[in-house]
């Protein structure tokens, strides 16, 4: 509802109409009355009724008759209603990829995937490794939550994790497994723990209806159609996301404890690679600028301090302070960063689409009512110099601190 | 390099317009590497038709032979290649990481692995040094990333399009080279009893749909711009306080190395 106020010609009309039954509701406050000492009281506050603008106006004409409070907006908060599995006929697994925490678009599309095949008697389980940074898993279809402590499963740990979901096999023994296709994690998870299970599964699904599903073969150009397997693979957009129900995320937990094992692979961390080299389309950290960026040597100082990949607006770019392949936005380059920090953009329409896939937005501006801050998950509104020259102190100290730390 | 043994699995490709026979684009790349690492002393090995002409264009990469495990075209693969390798000396096993024609799930490197009992990487980038019986190897993650890994030898490593691009294919070299063929016994695959393959067809954009009720949010839902929709925003803040907040998203989101 929006928050405008106006006069309601219906209460109006309600409060002038004295056989209407809500006609004595619809009155205004009583305005001046009779006090215990015979002495007559007013309340000023009764009189007159709230504009358009919020301001109050007073009708001394007498033609303005009731109606005089503020017609109460409904609460935009609508409850979902909760979906309650209290004994599950059985049990549908679901492993995101939970990149950065938060389940992607392509969980959420799986999460309804897995809606879709427990109906109204299975539940769906939700397997996380770690801490998680999702708020809205009730509202994404998670009916049982099974989360593994972070400590063995963090880093690169596939055979760990293959070894704890099998042992949820023996547990729960689910009509499907359902992981995502991705490069992320979910397509080598998947294929290991089909492995491992033993079962022949079905790979790039991109739809599962009556039983069967149908996903790419080969190259793409062909599909194949079977009888859906226990574990399946699913593509980006195998179906739509759960979106008119609540679940409750019941704490599910691992009756057996998991074994201790030597894992084969061993992982020895990241490795640093010049942002510069990598494609802007696939970056996962950008530093972009604009037409508030003057000290464009400050610029590209920062984005070397921050380990980001530099991107820029078209104006940037007409300018000449950037190169054209670092155009972001409908003319340039469509980014899909989980991170993107604009400095010094107002945020036209074509810029903003072209960032549309961005999880986090950090607007640097001097503008407070420009798009971009509209858009943004966190503004600051100042000179872009000073902060960046803030934020490359800031990380120094802490890249310095976290050497010492590990020294 | 190192004196590895190593053996690349390779497959034949389909063009993805024509669907002509070729070369496979990822196993080409697998090939590629094992060149870098073994240079002449690498082994390919394909379980198929002999008389595949689009094999050639493997042996026009610089190899002298390349070794096919016969077999009609769809029978299993697995058990076959398994037990071949299982009696060699291949220490490294390189393979793409899917198939560009038939079932093409991806999940021959990772059986292979379970059935040899070998350690999986997935992705590998380059290899950095083998010592001891142990190799350093550089895995490729999404968006450009990297990581280092250790693993035991010997191992099954399956490459995408992170690895080094494949050289040209040599006409000449393609010609001389030598496939030869040997008998092996007849798995039939049992999947296409029950599935079965159909022209794909592109797949529709997804539409927005709209839930709402009144016509209002209707208006509003069509006429609204990208909006995040209460963001922090920090006003009147000095440059210090501003930086920490930002410094601390980032950190948060872990996008600081």
């Amino acid at each position: 509802m929006s928050e405008i106020i106006r006069r309601d010609p219906r209460v109006e009309w309600i409060a002038r109409n004295r056989l209407h039954p809500l006609h004595a509701a619809a009155q205004p406050a009583a305005v001046s009355w009779m006090g215990p000492n015979g002495v007559i009281r007013k309340n000023p506050h009764g009189v007159g009724f709230i504009g358009p603008n919020g301001l109050k106006r007073i009708d001394r004409s007498g033609g303005q008759q009731g109606g005089s409070q503020k017609r109460s907006t409904a609460s935009a908060v609508v409850q979902l209603p909760l979906h309650v599995i209290e004994q599950p006929a059985f049990h549908i697994v679901v492993v995101p990829d939970m990149v950065g925490g938060r389940l992607s678009a392509h969980d959420k599309d799986l999460l309804g995937l897995a809606h879709k095949l427990a109906g109204s008697d299975g539940a769906v389980v939700a397997v996380i490794f770690g801490e998680h940074k999702e708020n809205a898993l009730d509202c994404n279809g998670v009916d049982r939550l099974l989360q593994f402590e972070a400590d063995g499963f963090s880093g690169y740990a596939p055979e760990a994790r293959v070894l704890a979901l099998a042992a949820l096999e023996r547990q729960l023994t689910p009509r499907h497994w359902l992981l995502p296709d991705s490069r992320t994690g979910g397509g080598e998870l998947g294929r290991r723990l089909a492995a491992k299970l033993g079962v022949r599964p079905a790979t790039r699904v991109w739809q599962v209806a009556d039983g069967v599903s149908s996903g790419r073969a080969g190259a793409g150009r062909e599909d194949l159609v079977q009888q859906a397997p226990r574990v399946v693979l699913a593509a980006v957009e195998c179906a739509e996301p759960v979106s008119e129900t609540r679940h409750e995320v019941r704490a599910l937990a691992l009756n057996e404890a998991l074994v201790r094992h030597i894992p084969r692979i061993q992982d020895l961390g990241a490795v640093a690679v010049d942002p510069a080299q990598i494609p802007m389309a696939e970056a996962e950290f950008i530093l972009s600028g604009g037409n508030g960026v003057k000290d464009w040597a400050l610029f590209h100082q920062a984005a070397a301090a921050l380990g980001a990949t530099e991107g820029a607006s078209r104006v940037a770019v007409d300018d000449g302070y950037m190169g054209r392949e670092r155009q972001v936005g409908a003319s340039g380059i469509w980014v899909t960063a989980r991170v993107y920090v604009a400095v010094g953009i107002s945020g036209a329409i074509q810029h903003l689409q072209g960032i549309g896939a961005c999880d986090k937005v950090v607007a640097i501006n001097l503008d407070p009512t420009c798009d971009m801050i509209k858009r943004a998950d966190l503004s600051v509104i100042g000179e872009s110099a000073a902060i960046l020259q803030a934020l490359i102190e800031r990380v120094a100290a802490y890249r310095q601190g976290g050497a010492r730390d590990a020294a | 390099m190192t004196e590895l043994n190593i053996v690349a699995l390779v497959s034949v490709g389909a063009h993805p317009l024509s669907g002509r026979p070729r070369r496979a684009e990822q196993d080409a790349r697998a090939v590629e590497l094992g060149l870098h690492l073994a240079g002449e002393r690498l082994q390919v090995l394909h379980a198929g038709d002999p008389q595949q002409e689009a094999l050639r264009a493997y042996l026009g990469m610089g190899l002298n032979q390349l070794k096919i495990l016969e077999q009609p075209a769809h029978s299993d693969a697995l058990p076959v290649l398994a037990d071949y390798l299982a009696d060699s000396s291949a220490q490294l096993v390189l393979t793409g990481s899917q198939a560009e024609t038939g079932e093409g799930s991806g999940m021959l490197p990772f059986l292979l692995a379970e059935q040899l009992g070998w350690p999986l990487v997935v992705g590998l980038a380059a290899v950095e040094q083998v010592s001891d019986g142990v190799a350093q190897v550089l895995q490729a993650l999404p968006r450009g990333q990297r990581r280092r890994l250790q693993v035991r030898l010997p191992f099954v490593a399956s490459v995408d399009n992170a690895a080094p691009t494949a050289r040209q294919s040599a006409f000449g070299p393609a010609r001389r080279g030598l496939l030869t063929a040997e008998e092996v016994e007849l798995v039939a695959d049992p999947l296409f009893a029950s599935a079965q393959l159909q022209p794909a067809k592109p797949r529709p954009k997804r539409l927005k749909v709209i839930k709402a009720k009144t016509g209002a949010e209707r208006m509003k839902a069509a006429t609204a711009k990208a909006s995040g929709g209460g963001g922090q925003v920090l006003k009147d803040v000095s440059p210090e306080a501003g930086a920490e907040a930002i410094f601390k998203l980032l950190l948060e989101e872990g996008v600081l190395r």
